[in-house]
């Protein structure tokens, strides 16, 4: 049977076992570690994790260091995701033989990767993984920006950021294409189970990670993780900018059951402008400008429309 | 689940590309992940029909690309178990990354690689482009010339990748359709004398060992890059081929059929000789010994083992003969044939005076002729008799239009 943590409080969860060390290399106020110990600290079963090449991997396997407490593999940029699922197909061949070597244990699979190695070049691994049906859960680190190369765009990065490969200038407003709906496109295989989620939702992140844990089948979260570096804000206000990107509906949470049964798990009681998301990232700097306004406008519009859809799927229960 | 064995006749009518897929089942591998491409499609496809029907007791992945294949075998790898997969051409090229990572890595993996050329343009069949494009990967590389090679090599390939002293992938090399399409009698093992002699699986650093975490797949920068390369290299150089020529000789103590790490014909009293690869060799011994009907002592020197280059052992092959043609079959694309060049590196300092010249052949799947090799025999005793090269040092065999020759 797999065991879950029964967690009661937040304290309880930030003093429980850890299998990620706080000895790594990301930068202070990085929310890659903070998810990464709440995915972790969400079981106590054993893990085979992989990580793909960007910030996460870089600054926890500096050889003849390692941060991880668990067995970890990384092989490349796009196939972390194949990784682990080479990794469950070895547990199965090896369970089906009788060759494992603690029989009894029920290990859990889980791939981490950036929006780059997920939206961009990992998309084809991640898309077989998910319709092959490998007992795994792959989770993305969303900073919508390649961050561990310098901040350039990635198919995550939204309209009007300014990243160094399509940056904001004299005649420009930064990126021009909309994010890619990655949670619809992974539900569409029809796994079991899909959501996005947030640090500072530490509960709902927990729940969904259980729930993912629970089921047969492959798993896909969509986690945003707020960059310091490339949103460009204080590194004390990590969680602050999780929770202007979940209170403004930028990030809603939610999840898909078996690729159609859509719930909204997080409904923020006083909703927050768009605006005041955007304006205390750097990244966004340039749209206060009085000829780019009309942007913040329609990210407005469009958060509002992409809310309402939302509720509208949920509602349908299709 | 169990599997049922296979009783096989002790000659079977087997083209490469089943020899080795009959390998691959004998061999209880614990993960195969692949994708089909051709001509090494067959493989993959037999192995598929062996498992459908109760033969194989493991994990197929048919995965979405070849890069994935390899991805996936990595990550198998590393979890502790036996891993194999097959493929050619283009799909090996999509899998260069990843043959680097596997061989970094030190994870020991069987790769059935069936040569064919590379595009542009596209191109079906057998040349050694692609083997060529992976003899830096740091992967060991075994060559077949025939189905019972591939049989018989596949089943030496795992014995020497897996040994805990080794740990490096190993690729086994046949001639697109040349070789894998086309059927020979083959001496078969049992499946229980196959698996005797490859052995238990015995995991090292496996992932799925919940009480021992592992680390796979670090940064290096170059502060211990340069020294695990280097350890890599050093073991390539120092400690595959005994353990290669350990598990020739274990062989021949099983079967009677004697491998070796540069395969001489006629080599004793040779004045000339081609060394080149494939199915090639089997082509070369025969119009050899036709020459030697028209006077002309002629041999051949067939590469077993690619990867690590057999430098010391080319050497002594050819310490004794006059003249030597490289055949190269993979366009070198602006320089002289890689096994051009290797021969020369490994016959300079010593005392051989011997002329070597370089030909480049059979790209595409063009046939090397046995009248092309005639011509070839004759040019070589030409330079003996004139005591230099009389020909260009780089020349095109059977292609079309004007006579190519370079250098």
């Amino acid at each position: 049977m797999s065991e879950m943590k029964k967690i009661k409080n937040l304290k309880e969860f930030s003093t429980s076992a850890d299998r990620f060390e706080g000895a790594n290399l990301l930068c202070p106020g990085c929310a890659h570690s903070i998810i990464v110990r709440e995915v972790l600290n969400a079981t106590n079963d054993d893990l085979i994790l992989s990580a793909s090449t960007g910030c996460l991997e870089v600054c926890t396997a500096v050889y003849p260091y390692t941060s991880w407490d668990a067995s970890w593999i990384h092989i490349g940029f796009e196939n972390g995701s194949t990784a682990v699922a080479g990794a469950e197909s070895m547990y199965k061949a090896l369970k089906t033989k009788g060759r494992l070597k603690q029989p009894d244990r029920n290990p859990k699979f889980v791939s981490f990767a950036g929006d780059g190695a997920s939206y961009d070049i990992g998309f084809q691994w991640i898309s077989g993984c998910m319709e092959r049906g490998h007992n795994m859960m792959h989770i993305v680190l969303d900073n919508e920006v390649y961050a561990n190369t310098g901040g350039q765009r990635s198919s995550s990065t939204p309209i009007g950021s300014s990243a160094t490969t399509s940056p904001a200038g004299r005649v420009s407003y930064g990126e021009k294409r909309n994010k890619k709906d990655m949670v619809s496109i992974m539900a569409s295989h029809h796994i079991p189970y899909a959501a996005q989620v947030a640090p500072n939702k530490w509960k709902d992140m927990v729940k969904k990670i259980q729930h993912g844990f629970s089921v047969e089948g492959p798993v896909f979260i969509n986690a945003v993780s707020p960059c310091t570096t490339e949103w460009k804000f204080d590194p004390k206000d990590t969680m602050h900018m999780a929770d202007l990107a979940t209170d403004s509906l930028v990030f809603p949470l939610y999840e898909i059951i078996d690729g159609h049964e859509l719930n909204i798990t997080y409904r923020p009681k006083d909703v927050i402008p768009v605006e005041e998301y955007l304006a205390a990232q750097g990244r966004f700097k340039h749209l206060f400008k009085d000829e780019y306004k009309y942007l913040i406008k329609e990210w407005q519009e469009r958060v509002d429309a992409n809310w309402a859809y939302l509720n509208r799927r949920e509602a349908a229960r299709v | 689940m169990a599997f049922d064995k296979i009783q096989l006749k002790d000659i079977e009518v087997w083209d490469g590309n089943h020899a080795a897929a009959q390998a691959m089942r004998q061999c209880q591998i614990d993960v195969v992940a692949a994708y089909p491409i051709t001509p090494s499609t067959p493989i993959v496809e037999g192995y598929a029909k062996f498992l459908a029907d109760g033969y194989i007791e493991g994990e197929f992945v048919m995965v979405e690309s070849e890069h994935a294949a390899m991805s996936g075998c990595i990550g198998a790898a590393a979890a502790g178990g036996r891993v194999a997969t097959a493929t050619s051409s283009q799909g090996f090229a999509l899998m260069v990354e990843t043959l680097y990572q596997a061989s970094g890595m030190r994870l020991p993996i069987v790769l059935n690689l069936v040569n064919r050329a590379l595009a542009a343009p596209l191109n079906v069949n057998g040349d050694h482009s692609d083997m060529y494009l992976g003899r830096d990967s740091g992967w060991i590389q075994l060559n077949a010339y025939c189905p019972q090679n591939a049989y018989d090599l596949n089943l030496i390939a795992f014995k020497v990748s897996e040994d805990h002293e080794i740990r490096l992938p190993c690729m086994v090399h046949q001639d697109g359709f040349m070789t894998s399409h086309t059927a020979q009698g083959v001496y078969t093992l049992s499946d229980d004398a196959a698996y005797g002699f490859v052995g238990e699986y015995k995991p090292m650093n496996d992932m799925l060992d919940f009480e021992h975490p592992v680390t796979h797949g670090v940064q290096t920068e170059e502060d211990w890059h340069f020294e695990h390369k280097a350890r890599q290299h050093n073991d390539l150089m120092v400690k595959v081929m005994p353990k290669i020529q350990a598990a020739f000789d274990d062989f021949e103590k099983l079967t009677g059929r004697k491998y070796n790490i540069v395969e001489k014909y006629d080599m004793d009293d040779a004045d000339v000789c081609v060394v080149c690869m494939g199915s090639s060799v089997e082509t070369a011994r025969e119009v050899a010994t036709e020459m030697r009907a028209k006077g002309i002592k002629a041999g051949v020197v067939g590469l077993r083992v690619i990867r690590p280059f057999p430098f010391f052992e080319i050497a002594d092959a050819l310490k004794s003969v006059k003249a030597i043609a490289a055949l190269d079959r993979s366009s070198p694309n602006g320089a002289p044939g890689m096994l051009f060049n290797e021969i020369a590196g490994a016959l300079f300092n010593t005392d051989t005076k011997a002329l070597l010249s370089g030909y480049v052949y059979g790209l595409g799947g063009r046939d090397l002729t046995k009248a092309h090799l005639v011509s070839l025999f004759t040019e070589l005793q030409a330079n003996v008799d004139a005591g230099k090269v009389t020909t260009s040092l780089q020349q095109f065999i059977g292609v079309r239009g004007p006579k190519l020759s370079f250098l």
